[in-house]
């Protein structure tokens, strides 16, 4: 017959933690944490240890009795990532390890650097402490280092309230209405479209108003691979249409077609959405499309 | 044309995608401090500031003129900022020049900027009013229509772009300060990578740099070390939409080339100049504005490019550094232009010189091909 084996949690821990004296150097750099600043210790040979040593690792030596604050901030020379931190860590979300050479010291000691992300790590990057308040004299008096200021995000917002030009207000009131209104500049004798108050050319006031039928000759366009906000899909065409009777090209999507099918002098005419879903906007005009006229001559 | 006026004094910084090291003024002072040193001068010695830049809203500092004053020496001089768009590099160094030619003062510095590691720019020139006419589309979707009508009017073979796009990076691996370095760039290259802006592909679109450039500009009497003579300046304008404007071929920048070859005495560009540094943001613009410029006849540029009398080692030299399709810091990039050429023409061009470069054209454009800035400079006494 067998049995289940016998298993049990068990805690190894000695109530209370074991006491341990710190000698005089090691408890100098602990105290000197209590009170918020990171020293170091010299060695016969000049070079500063943090954190400080009894005995020079080079020479086995004991170091000398000088002491020299370091820091505030210093420099990470080697890091390693934890994606997930565990309940002993000092930081309860992913953080990096980190040998940081704090500035004044020859050495470097471990700690956390709290990042956010490990596209920030990198070697070199400048860290400074972050201090707890209530400090008992160890390492976790710093509770993490973090990164340096060096970038800050600076809030750009301006509300204000757009009030349509009197000549924009009637042709998207025209395109509301399924038209497309022009205005021929009497001195020139040009057709704009959109209508516009006055002539580019010479000046004049456009009195004349004309309204163009919604058909066109596409001039010139790109095939746009990069997606747009209007035009999510890609690729899209963006062209310069001449309607009809007008003198200046608009710059208009052109769809119901492959875009390598497109082409300069092809004849287009505009795709209205519902009449009853039309808006004072171009939205109003899903795109131009192909009419299956011959080709104009450019 | 007014006073002689010489540039003293070129500054610029390693074009570069990210320059998080420096803040705006921190970039635009090394650009000015290495200007100072290659003029002997000081801040102390400049009588003025020009500060040109893009829109505001690329990096939303509003007024930058007023925060870069302290970095820029301005305290206590006169200082103004240029704004023509993509053109005011070229306008920069305008604005400054006419102060000297005009008499007002003897030295100016003139500095553009850009750090578009941190600016917002295709967001800021599409920003989508409530209520619009005109479909808004970037750069890239507003030229590749021009250049697609520039190919059927002329009949240019469709690798005429590739080969500018290749030329003018070759001739940025010699430029220290150029941005893109690609090693091994030839036209199988350029052609693999994919179309943005049919026809524009990857590789003949200009980087997005962060950079400054800055120019002592000198009268006569204050001239220090080596200088390079302004022979002419102009600038034009057109309206974007008018009927009848040819995009392609645009006429102020006809009559902005006639303007400064009158003034140079210049009456065959392609025999005349001996490199020029031309605003050539997607590669197609090599061929268009060799046209617009009067270096070809109209539907012949494409073969002065083909036959490789443009690359650096051609009978017509065009940005020799590299240009704008090797770094481009919007508002820097028409100074730097205006630089290169006073550079070539001082013999200080490096690596990327051209042997005895005598006079040289500087040339920037901007908005929709509607803003046209251009300087002749020459080794000799105008």
């Amino acid at each position: 017959m067998t049995s289940e084996p016998l298993v049990a949690d068990h805690v190894l821990e000695f109530p209370g933690g074991y006491t341990r004296s710190t000698g005089p150097v090691i408890g100098r750099f602990l105290t000197e944490l209590r009170d918020g600043r990171v020293v170091g210790v010299k060695t016969a040979g000049g070079r500063v240890l943090v954190p400080p040593l009894e005995y020079d690792p080079a020479t086995g030596e004991p170091v000398t009795g000088e002491w020299v604050e370091v820091g505030p901030a210093g420099t990470v020379t080697a890091w390693a990532w934890v994606h997930e931190p565990r309940k002993e860590h000092p930081l309860d979300r992913p953080f990096a390890w980190a040998l940081i050479r704090m500035d004044g010291a020859d050495t470097a000691l471990v700690h956390a650097v709290d990042a956010g992300n490990p596209k920030a790590m990198r070697p070199g990057l400048r860290v400074r402490p972050r201090w707890k308040t209530d400090r008992e004299g160890g390492i976790t008096d710093i509770a993490c280092f973090v990164p340096e200021v060096t970038m800050i995000v600076s809030p750009t917002r301006a509300e204000y309230r757009i009030r349509a030009s009197a000549s924009l207000t009637r042709f998207l009131e025209g395109i509301r209405d399924g038209v497309f209104r022009g205005g021929r500049c009497a001195a020139c004798d040009k057709v704009y479209v959109p209508i516009r108050v006055s002539c580019p050319e010479c000046g004049n006031v456009i009195g004349e108003e004309v309204e163009l039928p919604g058909t066109g000759t596409v001039t010139t366009f790109a095939i746009n691979n990069l997606p747009d906000p209007r035009a999510p899909e890609v690729p899209f065409i963006s062209a310069y249409i001449l309607l009809d009777g007008a003198d200046i090209p608009m710059i208009a999507l052109v769809g119901g077609v492959p875009a390598h099918e497109v082409r300069q002098g092809m004849r287009v005419r505009a795709e209205w959405a519902p009449a009853e879903e039309r808006t004072p906007s171009m939205s109003s005009v899903k795109w131009f499309t192909p009419t299956g006229e011959p080709d104009v001559e450019l | 044309m007014g006073n002689r006026c010489a540039v003293i004094g070129v500054g610029q910084t390693k074009y570069t995608t990210k320059r998080q090291d420096v803040s705006i003024a921190g970039l635009v002072r090394e650009a000015a401090l290495r200007a100072l040193e290659d003029a002997g001068l000081t801040f102390a010695d400049i009588d003025a500031v020009v500060v040109g830049k893009a829109p505001d809203l690329f990096e939303g500092v509003m007024m930058p003129e007023a925060y870069l004053a302290d970095a820029l020496g301005a305290a206590g001089k006169p200082m103004m900022r240029v704004h023509t768009a993509g053109s005011v590099g070229g306008s920069t160094a305008l604005v400054g020049a006419s102060l000297i030619q005009g008499g007002v003062h003897d030295r100016v510095l003139v500095v553009a900027f850009e750090k578009q590691s941190e600016s917002n720019a295709t967001w800021a020139l599409s920003t989508h009013l409530p209520f619009n006419a005109s479909l808004v589309v970037g750069a890239g979707g507003y030229f590749a229509p021009h250049i697609r009508e520039y190919i059927r009017r002329s009949g240019a073979p469709a690798h005429i772009g590739t080969l500018v796009a290749v030329k003018d990076r070759l001739n940025a691996l010699k430029n220290p300060y150029a941005h893109l370095k690609i090693h091994g760039i030839s036209r199988e290259m350029v052609e693999s990578t994919p179309m943005l802006w049919e026809p524009i592909r990857y590789l003949e679109t200009c980087p997005s740099s962060d950079g400054a450039c800055a120019m002592v500009l000198a009268s006569e009497q204050a001239v220090t070390g080596t200088p390079a003579w302004v022979h002419g300046t102009a600038m034009r304008s057109e309206p974007i939409f008018r009927a009848g404007r040819d995009t392609v071929n645009p006429q102020a920048g006809k009559d902005c080339a006639a303007d400064v070859y009158g003034q140079a005495g210049i009456a065959d560009p392609r025999r005349d100049i001996d490199v020029a540094e031309v605003y050539v943001p997607f590669s197609w613009y090599e061929p268009m504005w060799l046209e617009n410029l009067g270096f070809a006849a109209e539907g012949e540029g494409w073969k002065l490019t083909e036959s490789g009398a443009t690359a650096l080692d051609g009978d017509i030299p065009w940005n020799a550094s590299g240009g704008v399709l090797s770094s481009n810091p919007i508002g820097a990039s028409g100074l730097i232009r205006f630089a290169e050429a006073a550079l070539q023409v001082r013999g200080m061009a490096g690596e990327h010189q051209v042997d005895g470069a005598r006079r040289a054209l500087g040339h920037a454009y901007g908005g929709g091909a509607q803003f046209f800035a251009m300087w002749i400079v020459g080794s000799e006494k105008p």
